[in-house]
């Protein structure tokens, strides 16, 4: 078992002794653990790559309605405002958001998403990654070899944290989501792992202590917009990383800190739609419009 | 489960919102489809916690039934579950009930019927990222949460039976990773083992179990 890893600096250990990649150390563990194939693996993650793209386009021609009618039509929106102005943010970031909001329409109307690492961030991987992946003239191979960096940073997170909001607030679902788009997009762009790591650190830094508050307990609001954030987060952090900057505090500490921040959260601001937004009175009207009376607060 | 696969993390691939009220309602129904097959007159779904206060807005609804009806849960036609129910002639009600404080807050009874009259009764848990639990079958409390490829035998005597299994398992070289057995309370003529053995069961194996003296009935999952 010599590509087993369960820290970052582990990763790092390994990756400078054989001089791998991220991606390759990954994909090592995973033909050492589940004895399939390299090609066979690579194989399952083209496939997950061909879901998050059509739904990246999804949302962007047609007025999609999520089940609960409270999000649809955004993705829509911002690409007819892109086609008669000149966005503020930049074509490539705007785009990178649109097509995160777009994929978060998708799965709020039923539509088929990869869960990265949930279903309520799996917006920004496709975002952030594919989407920068796209516009800087990536193949498929470039980007399923980038979306196994992504999945190497989820595993740390969920081995010594946790990726639900139930346990650990946005932070841990778009933060992870964030985390993991950055550091694949260095390496993609041929940063040195130690960059990649240090890419995820800044997104985890950014936004600590975002609380987990989803409007009538649904995947939908602010769920979609935070998701259009954590792209941005993730794109800002690679370039900064890819700059040279160097992260303070060491990813494994900062994965620490998330985590710890996640628990001393009070149970209202994880998911349970009892505080933030959700317990809004505006927040609490919606949830009884949906679901009836008596159904609002939590 | 600190092993992550990469699968795990980047996936499942699934029909959304929510990887715990759609994904893991689906893999329930299809769970319950396992067991009763396609000859099915009606289902009634009794949601428990969170499932029974939420369960509209996340399709939930409409992703048991789909299971039920066979779908997984990264099929399309999850968002059409009560039209294909119709189609198929297969009736459904959908009931807000606590199933006792201990339950798991996502958690759903399923009765189903079949067209021969006999039922079949499932309770089960979404414990979240899409992974569930069977927690009860026809009268019986187990667990199956269908990780591996799990054998499930429905037996009518207690006698010989787990001797039996393991000698079977071994002649054909399957590992045991886990084995539960489970009694119906008070009742020695109706039981359930759950096996969960590491790698692809074989018709031959099954052939084998079905045969075996006092064994009533046999699942793979």
């Amino acid at each position: 078992m010599t590509y087993r890893f369960t820290t970052g600096e582990e990763l790092l250990e390994i990756c400078g002794e054989k001089k791998m990649t991220i991606a390759q150390v990954m994909l090592a563990r995973e033909v050492e653990m589940s004895k399939r194939s390299a090609e066979e693996i690579r194989g399952q993650m083209l496939d997950s790559l061909n879901v998050m793209k059509t739904a990246i386009q999804a949302g962007l021609h047609e007025g999609v309605k999520s089940v609960s009618g409270l999000i649809g039509g955004e993705a829509y929106k911002l690409s007819q405002y892109a086609a008669t102005h000149e966005p503020l943010s930049g074509r490539d970031m705007f785009q990178a958001m649109t097509n995160a909001m777009s994929v978060m329409e998708v799965n709020a109307s039923m539509g088929r998403i990869v869960a990265s690492p949930t279903a309520g961030s799996c917006g920004i991987v496709p975002g952030a990654l594919v989407s920068t992946g796209l516009r800087q003239g990536k193949t498929d191979e470039e980007l399923v070899e980038a979306l196994l960096t992504a999945s190497a940073i989820g595993f740390l997170f969920s081995r010594n944290a946790t990726v639900a909001g139930s346990e650990g607030g946005c932070q841990a679902e778009t933060g992870t989501a964030s985390a993991m788009a950055s550091a694949a997009i260095v390496e993609m762009m041929g940063g040195s792992p130690a960059a990649a790591l240090s890419a995820a650190s800044f997104t985890i830094k950014n936004i600590l202590g975002l609380v987990c508050d989803p409007i009538a307990g649904l995947v939908e609001c602010p769920c979609a917009k935070r998701n259009a954030l954590g792209t941005a987060n993730a794109i800002l952090s690679a370039d900064m990383a890819l700059a040279g900057l160097e992260t303070a505090i060491p990813f494994d500490e900062v994965v620490d800190a998330m985590y710890r921040v996640g628990k001393v959260m009070s149970p209202t601001l994880r998911e349970t739609a009892m505080g933030g937004l959700a317990a809004t009175p505006t927040g609490i009207r919606i949830a009884e419009r949906i679901f009836g009376p008596g159904h609002g607060r939590g | 489960m600190v092993d992550y696969s990469m699968f795990d993390i980047l996936g499942p691939v699934m029909i959304g919102p929510s990887s715990s009220h759609t994904a893991g309602a689906a893999r329930i129904g299809k769970m319950a489809h396992k067991f009763a097959g396609d000859d099915i007159k009606s289902v009634d779904f009794y949601l428990h916690g969170s499932f029974a206060k939420t369960y509209r807005g996340h399709g939930t609804d409409k992703a048991l039934l789909a299971g039920v009806l066979g779908f997984g849960e990264s099929d399309d036609r999850l968002r059409e579950a009560f039209e294909i129910a119709a189609q198929r002639g297969v009736a459904y009600s959908f009931q807000e009930k606590d199933l006792g404080d201990l339950m798991h807050p996502n958690s759903v009874k399923i009765v189903i019927r079949r067209t021969d009259d006999s039922e079949v009764v499932l309770i089960g848990s979404s414990i979240g990222g899409g992974n569930i639990n069977i927690v009860h079958l026809n009268g019986i409390d187990l667990t199956i949460s269908g990780e591996h490829p799990t054998i499930i035998v429905r037996h009518n005597t207690s006698k010989g039976i787990i001797s039996g299994m393991t000698n079977i398992l071994m002649a054909c070289n399957l590992d045991v990773l886990y084995m539960s057995f489970h009694k119906k309370k008070n009742r020695d003529d109706e039981g359930v083992m759950v096996i969960e053995v590491s790698d692809v069961v074989s018709d031959e194996a099954l052939r084998a179990i079905r045969t075996f003296p006092g064994i009533v009935d046999v699942y793979l999952i």
